[in-house]
């Protein structure tokens, strides 16, 4: 019966303490810059975009909502013709992300995507492309990678030596 | 002419008052609930959230109001009917201020105590129509919890008639203008609160509805305004309910200053607000404890009150 009073009590005591709630519109809770949320797809420091389009990140989503085509500009750089994500079946699990070999595929800390019609989920490039290159500022993967591409034989990247002459018997 | 139309206002006014009064309980409810909960409850529709009564009874109004085929229908429909009729009539008997009541009856607090009595019609029968397990199973729990704690419920505010010397509800609460009588009836006063939690099974009792073991024991099959109709007769039972606590044991419109009726007003609140403090704090007893706690401490205390209470009486007669 007394402990009965003391929850009663104890309760009513609650009538003084601070709220949790975290009034969503207008306060809103901090999301960390590692957040799983909104994807998008960055670009170089000089302004190119770093997608590929190897296909890793729609053959790594386990629920296929990337679809993408690939093309060649006429440097033979390879880029995304369309590059499409289904947002109605992302499970936001970043192994997009994880599996681009050059940072061009990104997870943000943005959730707010609602929504009233379904096919305004399905976003196509223009929608997830972004000016800036993300959380990999200083990152240019066709200055570091050692394909020859139009404008860049091998040899010529950052950080790389010309290949070795087999034919030469000079060291 | 004037003599013919006050009681028709007198009842226009209680309608008003009372039956809006349990729709904004919704809002005072999940509000306070919220309070104690250190969270905010519904504050968006409206200022302060008050928008909020008007959407729930536009979602209860607009519902679907279905009757399952295997439900005996007649009884079905008339259940949540009863329970709100039963509470409303408990009204008439209720004086707000001097001279401001329905029907100042000689016998006003057995008519209170037979009302509440026939509101156990509502929740058996709506059991019993649902033609549902579970729903029988509210319904026979409520009837017998109910049938346990009236006995007592009675027996715990004789002590006010007593020393008032009359069953009028006017009557007792002028008896209460040198005090008020919760001092002397405090056991009493108890008492009566545990019966009239139990007996408008709100939380602490509500093994009628006991969501964790009944679904919604007796209203599982109601839908719609049916639903809402047992929402609002709880209500009503919990307004009634504080608002005999104010009149029996806290002197009912009875205080200095503020004009009668709000005194009586400010009361029953504060009652409504406890109804509602019990359900935040409260964990719901076992049925074998709610009977037993009914049966072998509650009905011998409340016995033990009225015999004590006369004996003093008749002594300093």
């Amino acid at each position: 019966m007394l402990s009965l009073v003391r929850s009663l009590w104890e309760v009513f005591r609650h009538t003084f303490a601070r709220r949790v709630t975290v009034q969503y519109p207008e306060q809103k809770a901090y999301l960390s810059p590692r957040y799983r949320g909104r994807i998008v797809l960055t670009r170089d420091p000089d302004g190119g975009e770093r997608c590929v389009a190897c296909n890793l990140c729609a053959v790594a989503c386990p629920v296929a909502c990337i679809s993408l085509q690939a093309t060649e500009d006429e440097h033979g750089r390879r880029y995304p013709e369309f590059f499409r994500i289904n947002f109605s079946r992302c499970i936001f699990c970043g192994y997009c992300e994880e599996a681009c070999p050059t940072y061009a595929i990104q997870l943000t800390p943005d959730c707010e995507m609602g929504e009233y019609k379904r096919q305004n989920l399905v976003y196509e490039k223009t929608d997830l492309m972004i000016d800036g290159p993300g959380k990999y500022p200083d990152y240019n993967f066709w200055r570091v990678a050692g394909v020859a591409i139009g404008g860049k034989d091998k040899g010529q990247a950052e950080n790389e030596l010309p290949p070795v002459d087999t034919h030469s018997l000079m060291p | 002419m004037r003599l013919n139309l006050f009681p028709l206002l007198v009842i226009a006014v209680v309608l008003f008052v009372v039956l809006n009064l349990s729709a904004g309980l919704i809002w005072v409810e999940r509000r306070l609930l919220a309070l104690w909960q250190d969270r905010y409850g519904p504050n968006r529709v409206g200022p302060f959230g008050l928008g909020q009564i008007l959407a729930d009874s536009i979602k209860l109004f607009t519902k679907e109001d279905w009757i399952p085929p295997f439900a005996d229908k007649p009884v079905f429909i008339l259940a949540p009917a009863i329970v709100v009729a039963t509470s409303l009539i408990s009204f008439a008997v209720v004086p707000f201020a001097p001279g401001f009541v329905i029907a100042d009856l000689n016998i006003g607090i057995l008519f209170l105590l037979a009302m509440s009595s026939l509101g156990v019609y509502s929740v058996v029968l709506a059991g019993w129509s649902s033609n549902n397990k579970y729903s029988l199973l509210g319904g026979i729990r409520a009837a017998a919890q109910m049938m346990s704690y009236e006995v007592f419920m009675g027996l715990s505010l004789l002590g006010s008639v007593i020393l008032a010397g009359s069953f009028r509800l006017t009557d007792i609460v002028e008896a209460q203008r040198g005090l008020w009588f919760v001092v002397p009836q405090f056991l009493g006063f108890i008492l009566f609160l545990i019966a009239g939690v139990a007996e408008t099974r709100r939380l602490p009792f509500d093994l009628a509805e006991a969501e964790s073991e009944l679904i919604a024991g007796f209203h599982s099959e109601y839908s719609g305004m049916k639903f809402g109709m047992f929402f609002v007769g709880e209500y009503i039972g919990v307004i009634l309910v504080s608002a005999a606590i104010s009149l029996l044991f806290f002197g009912g419109w009875l205080g200095p200053v503020l004009p009668p009726a709000l005194w009586f007003a400010v009361k029953t609140m504060f009652f409504i607000c406890l109804f509602i403090l019990l359900r935040a704090a409260l964990p719901r007893p076992r049925f074998d404890q709610l009977m037993s706690w009914g049966w072998k401490v509650m009905l011998p205390l409340a016995l033990v009150n009225l015999l004590v209470t006369g004996a003093v009486v008749l002594a300093r007669r």
